[in-house]
């Protein structure tokens, strides 16, 4: 009885912890000066321009962090484990590297490096996708590292290739579609991670939504809050949908015949 | 036990490793390693581990490159082509189905990359999982069958694309004792129905002279002997493939010339033998008699029991331990401490020369 007490008093005590903030933001972005509620400031989430482009630009940020990193990652990890197992150790070291480094160092360190950018590519906030990489590199090294694990790679991309699959074959659809879980974790993770991101927009001037979050929460506080919390149960969503795929997947009912 | 024949209508293609060297570091996997495989044929690779027999299927398969020599098949050079080019189906010692498609979609992948249109592509998988008698578990994934089911559904993959040469690598090894004398005799079954020359590597004697037309023994990257199963037993060439192959007692004997004196009796020798000075006779526990005789040479000492023939103990007066064979009722009075007389049959043994 005494246990089953604490156990409730816990999850109250949890339950308040969270909640409350968010209620009160809920709370502080539908007032109304004179009293009452209104939904101006989360309808502003869409008819401020600067907002809604910075959303914009956050959702397109994440999608093309996500492209890129699958891109880079997925061919280099399926090939260190196949062809050069002795550099595992050095690509996840490599990978997790970017943990270890301050945002702000990076910032400092990669202004050349975007000096080059914004020259031969482009100046827009959408470059921000190269450093982003970098960033979700950890996490998403640690989600598709433990799928390839729980995978005989190599023999089943031997057996494939025996059968007469090329690289791109063995790739696309003999690993992926087996680490499947493992893939969608790198990309949610991802997301969430470039949609909260601040400090490296902000040092280099860039506007995505937590820079204009933070730049509203001077002029517009309420539309500011509407924003955040609306970013915050997005990546909630995002990481309910995470912990859903991670509770692992059967094999996929989709039939090649 | 096995058919041992060559499937003469087959559609099988010549094989040929040429002088292949493989080093790993400052290990040499195979050593100026040269084999030659009829059309049809199934050879067997055996030995212990490390002896680069799976290095040599490797190759041939094209997962592996070796530092110089050829593969040709079918008269065709194939070293430098690629494994997806190479025409070969292979099976893995790990299970090595995809886990995310039937066993139906399995058998037909290989199909599937080279074009085929899916009604053919099914039909196909159909007959091929009827082959290997899982006609009823195409729609099954991977982890729904057993480690026996498995490894069939993966000889019918191999199979389906209708390779010039099939490769076998140890897929055996993971099963239980009764599955893999099943599985064996029924690899060797489809193997002489369709014809395609196969190697096959294990490091298991009994299955390799259960089912190969030929047996290839290997020892640190070369082949030391390639025989039918009859003729690596009876006739081994060396001392390896003596000691490898089946049980063997080792006893002092004298050769001299095309016999030696081996425990009072003259024995023909094999060729490769010690013609002169002491050597050791490799004589296999079937070619040695026991008699239980008041004035013998040698004493029991333990005696087993395995179906019809008894496998008895026996330590010879001032010498070693020897192995010997018996039938069960020739044994009865064989008990442990029983003063014995053992002799040697006439048929040719390997000597060697002492240590």
């Amino acid at each position: 009885m005494g246990w089953r007490l604490m156990r409730w008093a816990l999850l109250l005590l949890f339950a308040v912890f969270f909640v409350v903030p968010l209620y009160a933001m809920l709370d502080f972005s539908t007032r109304q000066a004179g009293g009452g509620r209104t939904g101006e400031a989360w309808a502003a989430l869409v008819q401020d321009p600067q907002l809604s482009s910075a959303i914009i630009t956050s959702l397109l940020l994440a999608a093309l962090t996500v492209l890129g990193m699958l891109l880079l990652l997925l061919p280099t990890m399926i090939w260190v484990r196949l062809r050069v197992p002795k550099a595992t150790r050095f690509v996840e070291f490599l990978c997790l590297l970017p943990l270890a480094i301050p945002a702000l160092v990076i910032v400092v360190g990669m202004r050349n490096v975007y000096t080059w950018v914004n020259y031969l590519i482009s100046d827009s906030a959408l470059t921000l996708t190269f450093v982003y990489i970098v960033l979700v590199l950890p996490y998403a090294y640690r989600a598709i590292d433990s799928a390839l694990s729980g995978l005989d790679v190599k023999t089943l991309s031997e057996a494939a290739r025996s059968l007469g699959a090329g690289w791109p074959t063995v790739i696309a659809r003999i690993v992926v579609p087996n680490i499947w879980s493992g893939v969608l974790s790198a990309a949610f993770i991802s997301v969430a991670l470039v949609l909260g991101e601040f400090t490296i927009a902000s040092l280099t001037n860039y506007e995505n939504l937590q820079v204009v979050i933070n730049l509203l929460g001077k002029s517009a506080a309420r539309v500011s809050v509407a924003a955040s919390l609306a970013s915050l149960i997005f990546a909630t969503v995002l990481l309910m949908a995470l912990s859903y795929v991670g509770r692992g997947r059967r094999a996929q009912e989709g039939s090649l015949l | 036990m096995s058919t041992h024949r060559t499937g003469a209508d087959s559609t099988g293609v010549e094989v040929v490793l040429d002088g292949l060297t493989r080093r790993f570091g400052d290990v040499v996997a195979l050593d100026r390693f040269d084999l030659t495989i009829a059309p049809g044929e199934m050879v067997a690779l055996l030995g212990p581990s490390g002896c680069g027999k799976t290095t040599a299927l490797r190759i041939l398969a094209g997962l592996d490159r070796a530092d110089s020599g050829h593969v040709r098949v079918g008269g065709r050079d194939l070293t430098e082509v690629p494994a997806n080019k190479r025409d070969m189906g292979m099976v893995f010692q790990a299970y090595s189905l995809f886990p995310h498609m039937t066993v139906a979609d399995n058998v037909a992948f290989g199909l599937r990359m080279r074009g085929v249109g899916q009604k053919q592509r099914q039909a196909r998988a159909a007959e091929m999982l009827d082959l290997v008698g899982l006609q009823t578990q195409g729609g099954r994934y991977a982890h729904q069958l057993s480690g026996g089911q498995q490894q069939r559904v993966a000889l019918a993959r191999a199979l389906a694309i209708e390779p010039s040469v099939l490769l076998l690598d140890e897929p055996l090894s993971a099963l239980d004792a009764k599955v893999r004398t099943q599985l064996r005799e029924e690899i060797r079954r489809v193997q002489v129905e369709v014809g395609t020359t196969t190697v096959f590597v294990t490091h298991d004697q009994e299955e390799a002279l259960a089912i190969a037309d030929r047996v290839g023994v290997m020892s640190e990257g070369q082949l030391e002997q390639i025989a039918p199963p009859e003729e690596l037993y009876t006739r081994p060439r060396t001392r390896f493939v003596a000691e490898f192959v089946g049980l063997t007692n080792r006893l002092p004997a004298t050769p001299d010339g095309a016999a030696a004196e081996i425990l009072g009796s003259q024995v023909p020798l094999l060729a490769g033998s010690a013609t002169a000075g002491a050597g050791i006779a490799l004589v296999r526990p079937e070619s040695l008699s026991v008699a239980p005789s008041g004035d013998g040479n040698a004493t029991v000492v333990t005696r087993s029991f395995l179906g019809s023939l008894c496998r008895v103990v026996c330590e010879l007066d001032g010498g070693p331990e020897v192995v010997a064979q018996a039938l069960i009722e020739e044994a009865t009075d064989l008990h442990p401490g029983v003063r014995v007389r053992v002799t040697v049959s006439r048929s040719p043994v390997l000597v060697v020369a002492g240590d």
